[in-house]
C-alpha cells in the first residue's frame, strides 16, 4: 500500500461520480422513495389519524388508549401536555398520539437511512468489480483510502438526505394531524433534533464504514447485501433502542450516545480506510 | 531461468528505461499467473507482450502500475516502486484494460471528466474534446456510454488513457472484439502516440498485430516469457540462416534435391499440389549457385523469393523450444542449432 497523503479532492470526485450515477439509476431510487413515503407518510398518517379520529368517539376505545399510557415512564408521561393554553384538558388519544409521534415513531428515523444507505454501500467496492469498472480505479492514482472515503461519503449522503427530507415530511404530517389537538405544533422536540443532526449520521456512518468494508472483500453483489441486511438487523434494533432511551430520558443521554457513536464510526472508518487492498478493485482472487 | 528483454540490442542506456521488471512472479494461491518475469522497456519504445489468454500479459500489467503487488521480484517504474509510490507511478500511466472499464450510465464527456479529475487535471481545462476528436467519438461525447458500439468504448477507452499526456501506456488487448477495420484504426493511434514520444506497452494475443508495430517482443506462455528482444534480433536468433522458396512447375524429386551446394536444410511442405521447396542456406551467396543447379539438374524454376520469417512463425518457433527448455538470452545468445525447425522440415541436404 502506498503511502501518499490524502488527497480530499480525489476522494469528492470518487463520492460525486458514484452520486451522479445513482441518479441516473431509475431502478434504485425510485424503490427507495416508495419506502421513505410509507415509513415517513403513510404509517404515521394510518397510525396518527386512527388515534385522532379514536378522539371524536365514543368513551370506550377512548379510555383504552389512555390505559396505554400508563406503560410509559414517568418521565415520558409528563413531559406529554395535558392541557391546552385556554386551560381545557388533553384528551388521552391526543397524548396517546403525541406519545406516538414523539417516542414510538424513533424507529423510522433509522431504518430508511440505513436501508437506502446500505443498498448503496453494499455494491460499492464489489459493484465496480463486477461492472470491470474497478480496474480503472485500481490503476488510477487515487489512493485505496480516497476511494473508501469516496465511497462511504456516497453511501451516506443518500441515505441521510432522504432521512432529512422525510423527518421534514413527518414533522409538518405530526405538526398537522396532533398539533391542533395538543396546543400547536409541538414537532421536533429538542431532543429529535439532537437525534436527527447527531445521532442519527453518527449511526449511518457506523453501519457504512462496515458495509463498505464488507464490500470490499466479498466476491459478488449478492453475498455483499446478503451480508449488509445481517450488519444492519442488529444495527437497526441497536439504534431504535438508543433513540427510544435518548427520546424518553432527554438531551444530555441523547448527545453522549451519539457522541459514543461517533467514536465508533471514526474508529471503523480508519480502520475500512487502511485495510481496503488496491487488488480488491480487480476481479482477482489473490488468496484464492 | 530468467529472460530479459533487454535495451541493449537498441543500444539505449539502462538508466533510460522507463520500466524494469525483475524476476517478478504472481501467483493466485498455488496457481503461479506469472513466473520470474524480467523485463526493461527503453523509454519511447512499443513493446509488444505477446501470447495466449492466460499467459500472464494481464497480470503483468495489474503489477506494473501496482494494482496488483508481486508476490516475488522487483518493479521499478520511471524508477520508482509501484507498491510503495504507487501515485508517482500511476499518475504517469494511462491503462486501456481488456475490458473498457467504463461507466455505461454515465456519457462520454462524464467518463473523460473523472478521469481528468482523478488525474489532478481540471475537468473543465482538461483537453476532453481534443482527445475525443483525436479518437473519432466526439460527435458521442454526450451520450451515455452505455448505448456505445464496443469500437466506440474502444476509442473512449484510448482517449481516457491519453487524456493526462501520460509518459507511459498500458494497452491491454485493444483490439480485443473489434472488427478489423477498428482494430486497424486502433493501431493506427497505437503507432502516433508512439510518434508522440509515448512508451508502449501492449499485450496481444494476435500476432498480427504485433507485426510491424513492436520494437520489442515478449513471447509469453503459463505465464513464463519464453522469449524476448526486437523482432529483427529475434527473427536472426530464430532463423540465422538465410532462406529463400523455389518454385516449379513440377515437385522436385529426391535425387534432384540431393546435396545441393550451401543448402542446410530443405523442406518440401505436406502439400504434393504445391511445388515450392524452402531452402535454408548457410549464405545469401549461394543463392545464385543453388538456383543454377537446380536449373541444371531439369527442375523448371519459376520464381525464387526470399522467405521472411513473421511473427507468427518466430511465436512458433519459440514456442517449440519453449517447450523443450527455456533460453536465457543473456547467457545463450544464439539460439541453439534446432532453433525454429517445426514438423514440416522433412530433410536435410547431405
Amino acid at each position: 500500500m502506498s503511502t501518499s497523503k490524502f488527497n480530499i479532492g480525489r476522494a469528492r470526485t470518487v463520492c460525486r461520480t458514484d452520486l451522479r450515477q445513482l441518479t441516473q439509476a431509475k431502478d434504485f431510487w425510485v424503490p427507495m422513495a416508495v419506502m421513505g413515503m410509507i415509513f415517513y407518510v403513510v404509517l404515521p398518517f394510518l397510525l396518527l389519524g386512527s388515534l385522532s379520529a379514536l378522539g371524536n368517539a365514543a368513551g370506550g376505545s377512548a379510555s383504552k388508549v389512555g390505559q396505554v399510557l400508563q406503560i410509559l415512564p414517568q418521565a415520558t408521561r409528563e413531559a406529554i401536555p395535558d392541557k391546552l393554553p385556554s386551560g381545557k384538558t388533553v384528551t388521552d388519544s391526543a397524548r396517546a398520539a403525541y406519545a406516538l409521534a414523539v417516542y414510538l415513531f424513533a424507529s423510522l428515523a433509522v431504518v430508511v437511512p440505513i436501508t437506502v444507505g446500505n443498498a448503496v454501500a453494499a455494491s460499492a467496492i464489489v459493484g465496480e468489480r463486477e461492472r470491470g469498472t474497478g480496474e480503472f480505479l485500481a490503476h488510477s492514482p487515487a489512493h485505496e483510502s480516497e476511494i473508501y472515503a469516496g465511497k462511504l461519503v456516497a453511501s451516506f449522503l443518500p441515505g441521510y438526505l432522504s432521512t432529512l427530507v422525510g423527518f421534514g415530511c413527518y414533522a409538518l404530517l405530526v405538526n398537522v394531524i396532533v398539533g391542533p389537538q395538543v396546543g400547536g405544533w409541538f414537532f421536533p422536540t429538542r431532543t429529535w433534533w439532537v437525534l436527527m443532526l447527531w445521532v442519527i449520521p453518527a449511526f449511518i456512518a457506523l453501519t457504512l464504514s462496515v458495509v463498505v468494508r464488507v464490500s470490499g472483500r466479498v466476491s459478488s453483489t449478492t453475498a455483499a447485501h446478503q451480508i449488509s441486511g445481517l450488519v444492519s438487523i442488529p444495527a437497526v434494533v441497536v439504534s431504535y433502542g438508543l433513540s427510544s432511551q435518548g427520546l424518553a430520558k432527554g438531551i444530555g443521554t441523547t448527545v453522549l450516545a451519539g457522541a459514543f457513536l461517533w467514536v465508533c464510526a471514526a474508529v471503523s472508518l480508519a480502520q475500512g480506510m487502511r485495510r481496503l487492498r488496491r487488488w480488491r478493485l480487480l476481479g482477482v482472487a489473490i488468496d484464492a | 531461468m530468467t529472460l530479459v528483454v533487454s535495451d541493449q540490442s537498441t543500444g539505449t542506456q539502462s538508466s533510460e528505461a522507463v520500466l524494469v521488471l525483475d524476476s517478478v512472479s504472481r501467483s493466485f494461491g498455488s496457481r503461479p499467473a506469472l513466473t520470474d518475469l524480467s523485463l526493461s522497456v527503453p523509454r519511447g519504445s512499443i513493446s509488444v507482450l505477446l501470447g495466449p489468454y492466460g499467459a500472464g500479459k494481464t497480470t503483468a500489467i495489474r503489477i506494473i502500475t501496482g494494482a496488483l503487488p508481486p508476490t516475488s521480484g522487483s518493479v521499478r517504474v520511471f524508477g520508482h516502486d509501484p507498491a510503495t509510490d504507487g501515485e508517482s507511478v500511476r499518475s504517469r500511466c494511462g491503462v486501456v484494460s481488456a475490458k473498457p472499464a467504463l461507466y455505461e450510465r454515465l456519457s462520454g464527456r462524464d467518463n473523460l471528466e473523472y478521469s481528468a479529475a482523478l488525474y489532478g487535471l481540471d475537468p473543465r481545462a482538461a483537453p476532453i474534446d481534443a482527445a475525443a476528436q483525436r479518437f473519432g467519438i466526439q460527435p458521442a461525447l454526450a451520450d451515455k456510454v452505455g448505448g456505445y458500439s464496443t469500437g466506440m468504448k474502444t476509442r473512449l477507452a484510448l482517449a481516457r488513457a491519453v487524456l493526462h499526456n501520460p509518459d507511459l501506456l498500458l494497452l491491454d488487448e485493444p483490439t480485443s472484439g473489434l472488427d478489423p477495420e477498428s482494430s486497424v484504426a486502433v493501431l493506427e493511434l497505437v503507432r502516433s502516440l508512439a510518434g508522440d514520444g509515448k512508451t508502449v506497452v501492449m499485450c496481444t494475443h494476435l500476432l498480427l498485430e504485433a507485426e510491424g508495430l513492436a520494437d520489442h517482443v515478449v513471447v509469453m506462455h503459463d505465464g513464463t516469457t519464453v522469449v524476448g528482444g526486437a523482432p529483427d534480433e529475434l527473427v536472426h536468433r530464430f532463423f540465422p540462416r538465410s532462406e529463400v522458396v523455389v518454385e516449379t512447375v513440377a515437385q522436385l524429386r529426391t535425387e534432384q534435391l540431393a546435396a545441393l551446394p550451401g543448402v542446410a536444410h530443405f523442406d518440401r511442405g505436406t502439400d504434393a499440389t504445391v511445388a515450392t521447396v524452402r531452402f535454408e542456406v548457410e549464405s545469401p551467396t549461394h543463392i545464385p549457385a543453388l538456383v543454377a543447379e537446380l536449373v541444371k539438374r531439369g527442375a523448371a524454376v519459376t520464381a525464387v523469393s526470399p522467405f521472411r520469417p513473421t511473427l507468427e512463425d518466430l511465436y512458433f518457433a519459440s514456442r517449440g523450444v519453449a517447450r523443450g527448455q527455456m533460453i536465457d538470452v543473456r547467457t545463450t545468445p544464439a539460439a541453439p542449432a534446432n532453433a525454429g525447425t517445426s514438423g514440416t522440415r522433412s530433410g536435410a541436404a547431405a
